[in-house]
């Protein structure tokens, strides 16, 4: 909401500087956006007469001016084509800033002719782009006076934000009665004088829309002229940016800046018939003032003529029916719109109006009779003319409404220690007005043009509350909330401030763990993978359909509707798809060989809430290049590793976990499985990508990844540990070297090998494995070591060596293999 | 000790001085200690001596032997030693050469800054509350006192999900705040929670991004007022950007869900963006006093209890923590920028170690 600091001084009597006004607006919540001052860098600059203008002695194209400048007469060398004897224009002395050109003026000379001063162009007052000559003004210009003041720049344009809840805010007069309120200045009456229609007649109001349209008044005036707006009028509204029409548009324009009061004018002459009726669309389409044709639908209320829709209410007015330059009776459209309907019917034909915006927030409806009033007087006063009767349909709603303090919720609520005489006079300078008040309490009315203050309370509780408690509750809210909005009127024009801040009382002597044991595990997991060498990550939740789907289901109930962009339309069936797009793009720029992980949600139908918290990693090209070690290709067991790690550091009993060879279709399905815990709990995955992922993605292999879904970990048991096994006996350690078939797995070798002499073999581990030439096809060797623990006595050559004979014997059972 | 006793330690003595290396060294020892050494020759000898010189000849040669035996071992570790000095003289590493590489990785900003905030809220109380990123309509809106005609959603550039028969389709939660209504539907005040999570709206430009996070705030009990409001906040500014004086200013706002409600800005300079002095102002997080109906929606009586929310983006405060000039590369994935901006795994946010790092 922009206004002037002049226009704003037509409602408040103040002689308060101009910071100290922002500031208030500021801490009042009217937050100051802009201040635009732009008579400041214009101050030095006056009006001044140039006396004589004669040709340079050395230089064709300039010339030398005598100016006087009110105070002085002094000589200045002019490039300006424009430059003559007996022009006005303006002036800058030495010493000045000239803030088109960001350069101090100094006493020059120009081919040998002394120069003091300037003759200004608008572009060198930073005033527009016009560099054609200097500025040339009218012979009526008094000289010596500061040309900012003449032209009517010295008057700053303030820009505030208001908040959806102060519609009253967007009126100069509103504004005005805040800040006199918040303590600046004195709100100047306003009351206009009822204009005695002079005939009666002109169209008529006639609402079949009640709801959309309860009360609207009407007014015509005739034989008048329309034409430009006076001086006064064109500078307040280019002021603040808007475009001066003619003065009957203006008129409406200014009573909606000024009083927060959309008008609108019909052109009497363009109406058909003598009733204009309110009522839904019906469909028909209409040409508005911003040129663009318009269909109103049943959900818009619509102004219409014996010809035809003429407006959509409250939002903007019709082309055909507006006023011009030929208008010579005019019939002024003072309405009250239901604000709903306004914002809907805005939002529905995306129509951003002054209007619409006003009525959405809802306008006072007390005002509308002295408004119609003021538009008229302004009409008179502009175009002359003779005003008819007011003519009005529908009745003015019931806009009264009471609301109580208790003194004591303000330090109760608000922390402040304002007082009940600080309190009360704060409510009446908003227009509050006291109906009892005792030592206690007071009770106040609220003026009409506070339409968030003691509102009709709408809730929508929750459908599953226990019908007594959402009662009670309910009741407790219609019970309080007007309080709240009168306690929140104190206190901001006292301002938020002054209230002293209080820390939190401790909720226990020392803080209690913040994190469920769930979250401290995913914590756990991110520093783990962190340190596991994998940068973290943040991708986004949605991705591109299509490449979605390489990952897994796209369901279109996880598809958004209005995606921001064609490519971020589909929430992700897994991390390690926007993780893979991310190696996609570091290796575009030259970094193919990363190591990503990222903790965050998969989307799924499946899923409680629709996702599930998952680790995701991802490595991508070969290990890092280095004179010590071999560069080598990431594989799936790099990934193993990753999410073995993670796993073991929220404690999973690795042991116990079952992988098969069923991994999703991502991956590849040779080099890849799922992990489990038990039959039916899937905890994770892990291998190499697919490459036809790879090949659709554009990205050079390998590529390996792994997911962990952290919402499947069960609460590790808390167990007190039990006593460590310490044996003092030498251990022995035996290597084994198996001929198997392929497809015999590591595992099941490893397994025979422990369950051969459980109370013995402390451990069994894999330390070759080896598949080529030098073996029959379809066989591998797996190389072994096993050791023994024995726990009564040293073992003999003779123990160990029946102990390895049970090592061989049980793992030739179990998986058919053979000793080599 | 008899003359040829001397004369044999002298002549050992000196060879074993001439004995340069270990081969030398064995030849001495065994033509001195050797089965047919000189000093084994005379001790085999001895019998042969007369009875009455054969007790002192027999301590003379034993006091020969330990000593010869002591030489001997002496001039071994001396050239062994040497043996090892001449050998390591040609051992040289370059102790320029990179060293073995050990992957590194990083904590992103994001975690990060929610790790902080989790900390000191925490030590303020508050537990972490959770809920998804899909929500109800109602969720989103309706609880929070934003009707469907209300102007703040026309405001939040929601993105929709395809709808189910007549409910109103569900959304990409805009704010944290849904959570609080799931907290204050799943447990009874006194509350203290914090939510940290991701959230949406359709905007994206160097401010603004489709995906973002949100830190949202519910403390409710009986006694809570606004100066408490203030305490909570100006105690988590100046713990989170480590400045003891950091100017906090409190403005008074409008959001559906608070009231009354006010905006908070830091102190800063605008020009330099040095936080904590400069005499501008930024606007920094949302806040207010828990409106009525949202409680009531809940089904908790605001006459019994009342209390305050706020709602901060993590982003916004990492990136005026740390420097970082763009919200679009939080998103990007680029190893580069990770380096620069990421946390050491090894040392997470611990309050008794300070926040700052």
């Amino acid at each position: 909401m922009k206004f002037t600091l002049s226009w704003l001084k037509t409602h408040l009597d103040t002689d308060a500087p101009l910071d100290q006004i922002t500031a208030t607006l500021t801490r009042i919540g009217l937050e100051l956006e802009d201040v635009d001052d732009r008579g400041a860098a214009l101050a030095p600059f006056r009006i001044a007469r140039v006396t004589e203008a004669t040709p340079h002695p050395n230089a064709d194209r300039l010339r030398v001016c005598t100016v006087d400048t009110g105070t002085e007469t002094v000589r200045v060398v002019c490039g300006a084509p424009n430059a003559r004897t007996g022009m006005k224009g303006v002036f800058a002395p030495p010493g000045t800033f000239i803030p088109g050109t960001g350069i101090t003026l100094k006493v020059g000379e120009i081919r040998g002719v002394q120069s003091a001063g300037m003759l200004l162009s608008e572009r060198e007052m930073g005033l527009g782009e016009d560099h054609a000559g200097i500025v040339d003004l009218p012979e009526d210009a008094p000289v010596g006076v500061p040309y900012a003041q003449w032209a009517g720049l010295d008057d700053p344009v303030i820009d505030i934000s208001v908040t959806p809840n102060r519609g009253d805010c967007f009126a100069v007069r509103g504004i005005a009665r805040d800040l006199a309120a918040g303590g600046i200045g004195v709100l100047k009456p306003w009351l206009p004088a009822r204009v005695a229609p002079a005939f009666r007649g002109g169209p008529r109001w006639q609402i079949d829309w009640p709801e959309a349209c309860p009360w609207i008044l009407g007014r015509t005036i005739r034989n008048l002229r329309n034409g430009p707006s006076p001086h006064w009028l064109q500078d307040r509204l280019t002021s603040i940016g808007l475009r001066p029409i003619n003065a009957l548009v203006d008129m409406t324009n200014f009573f909606t800046i000024d009083l927060g009061r959309p008008l609108h004018v019909f052109d009497v002459a363009k109406l058909t018939g003598d009733v204009l009726t309110l009522r839904p669309g019906r469909g028909e389409t209409f040409r508005a003032l911003n040129g663009r044709d318009y269909t109103a639908t049943p959900e818009d209320c619509a102004i219409v003529d014996a010809a035809g829709v003429q407006s959509m209410a409250g939002v903007i007015g019709g082309e055909p029916t507006g006023c011009d330059a030929a208008t010579t009776a005019v019939f002024i459209e003072c309405a009250l719109f239901d604000p709903v309907r306004v914002a809907q019917t805005g939002r529905r034909h995306q129509v951003v109006s002054d209007a619409r915006q006003r009525f959405e927030r809802g306008i006072d409806p007390a005002l509308m009779p002295d408004a119609v009033e003021a538009a008229t007087a302004m009409v008179l006063e502009l175009c002359g003319g003779e005003p008819g009767e007011v003519t009005e349909a529908g009745t003015p709603p019931t806009w009264q409404r009471t609301a109580t303090l208790r003194f004591e919720r303000i330090p109760g609520l608000g922390g402040s220690d304002i007082s009940a005489d600080e309190a009360v006079a704060s409510l009446e300078r908003l227009g509050f007005a006291v109906q009892s008040r005792d030592a206690t309490r007071v009770t106040v009315s609220v003026p009409p043009w506070r339409n968030d203050v003691a509102a009709e309370v709408a809730l929508e509780q929750a459908e599953t509350l226990d019908p007594a408690i959402a009662a009670k509750a309910a009741e407790g809210c219609a019970a309080i909330e007007p309080e709240c909005d009168l306690i929140e009127e104190v206190l901001r024009l006292r301002g938020l401030d002054a209230i002293p801040p209080v820390s939190l009382p401790r909720a226990s002597p020392v803080p209690l763990a913040t994190l469920s044991p769930k979250q401290v595990r995913t914590e756990l997991v991110r520093r783990t993978l962190a340190a596991q060498g994998l940068a973290e990550c943040v991708t986004f939740s949605f991705m591109a359909q299509a490449e979605a789907a390489l990952f897994g289901d796209t369901p279109e109930a996880l598809r958004l509707t209005n995606p921001i962009a064609a490519d971020l339309d589909q929430l992700r069936p897994t991390p390690i798809a926007t993780l893979a797009l991310a190696a996609q793009r570091n290796a575009a720029r030259g970094y193919a060989d990363v190591a990503l992980f990222e903790i965050g949600p998969e989307y799924a139908l499946a899923a409680a809430e629709n996702q599930r918290w998952i680790a995701a990693g991802l490595r991508a090209g070969a290990t890092p290049r280095n004179w010590l070690a071999a560069q080598r290709p990431v594989d799936a067991m790099d990934a193993k590793a990753d999410l073995w790690a993670a796993m073991s550091a929220i404690g999973v009993p690795l042991d116990a976990l079952m992988l098969t060879q069923d991994a999703p279709g991502f991956y590849h399905p040779g080099r890849s499985a799922t992990v489990r815990q038990g039959p039916k709990t899937l905890l994770g995955s892990f291998g190499e990508l697919h490459p036809r992922v790879l090949a659709a993605l554009d990205l050079a292999g390998p590529v390996v990844a792994f997911q962990l879904d952290l919402d499947a970990i069960g609460e590790p048991k808390r167990r007190r540990k039990a006593a460590p096994d310490l044996p003092p006996f030498q251990l022995v350690r035996r290597d084994f070297a198996f001929l198997v078939d392929s497809e015999v797995t590591a595992d099941a070798v490893l397994r025979a090998a422990r369950g051969a002499d459980r109370t013995l073999i402390a451990s069994a581990s894999l330390f070759d494995v080896y598949q080529g030439d030098r073996l029959p096809a379809g066989k591998k060797s797996l190389a072994i070591e096993v050791t023994f623990q024995p726990r009564e006595r040293t073992l003999t050559d003779a123990e160990i060596e029946t102990a390895s004979q049970k090592v061989v014997a049980a793992v030739t059972k179990a998986t058919g293999a053979a000793l080599r | 000790m008899t003359d040829d006793l001397s004369q044999l330690r002298a002549e050992i003595e000196a060879a074993l001085a001439t004995a340069t290396d270990l081969r030398a060294w064995d030849a001495v020892r065994v033509a001195t200690l050797g089965r047919n050494g000189s000093l084994t020759a005379l001790l085999r000898d001895l019998g042969k001596a007369p009875p009455d010189q054969r007790r002192e000849r027999g301590a003379a040669l034993n006091q020969l032997k330990e000593a010869l035996t002591a030489l001997i071992e002496a001039r071994r570790v001396e050239l062994q030693n040497a043996e090892l000095d001449a050998r390591l003289a040609t051992e040289r590493l370059d102790p320029t050469l990179p060293p073995r590489p050990r992957d590194t990785g990083l904590i992103h900003p994001i975690s990060r800054t929610m790790e902080e905030i989790a900390a000191i809220f925490g030590a303020m109380g508050c537990a972490i509350a959770e809920g998804p990123d899909v929500e109800s309509d109602w969720m989103n809106f309706s609880a929070l006192n934003i009707p469907a005609h209300h102007p703040a959603r026309a405001d939040q550039d929601t993105f929709y999900l395809p709808g189910r028969g007549n409910k109103p389709p569900p959304v990409l939660r805009t704010q944290t705040s849904p959570v609080q209504i799931r907290t204050m539907l799943a447990q009874s005040p006194p509350i203290r929670v914090i939510v940290i999570g991701r959230t949406y709206r359709a905007d994206h430009d160097a401010t603004h991004s489709p995906m973002f996070h949100q830190c949202e705030g519910l403390i409710l009990d009986r006694d809570l007022t606004l100066g408490h409001l203030k305490g909570a906040l100006i105690d988590f500014l100046r713990t989170f950007f480590d400045i003891g004086d950091l100017p906090v200013r409190f403005r008074s706002s409008y959001f559906p869900f608070t009231e009354p409600s006010m905006e908070v800005d830091i102190g800063w300079n605008r020009r330099t963006g040095e936080l904590g002095r400069g005499g501008d102002w930024l606007e920094i997080l949302g806040s207010g006093m828990v409106h009525p109906r949202v409680l009531a929606n809940c089904g908790i009586d605001p006459r019994e209890w009342q209390g305050f929310a706020w709602g901060m983006g993590v982003e916004r405060i990492a990136m005026l923590k740390h420097g970082i000039p763009d919200l679009r590369p939080f998103f990007e994935s680029d190893l580069r920028w990770l380096r620069h901006y990421g946390f050491n795994p090894l040392a997470p946010t611990m309050l008794h170690e300070g926040v700052e790092r």
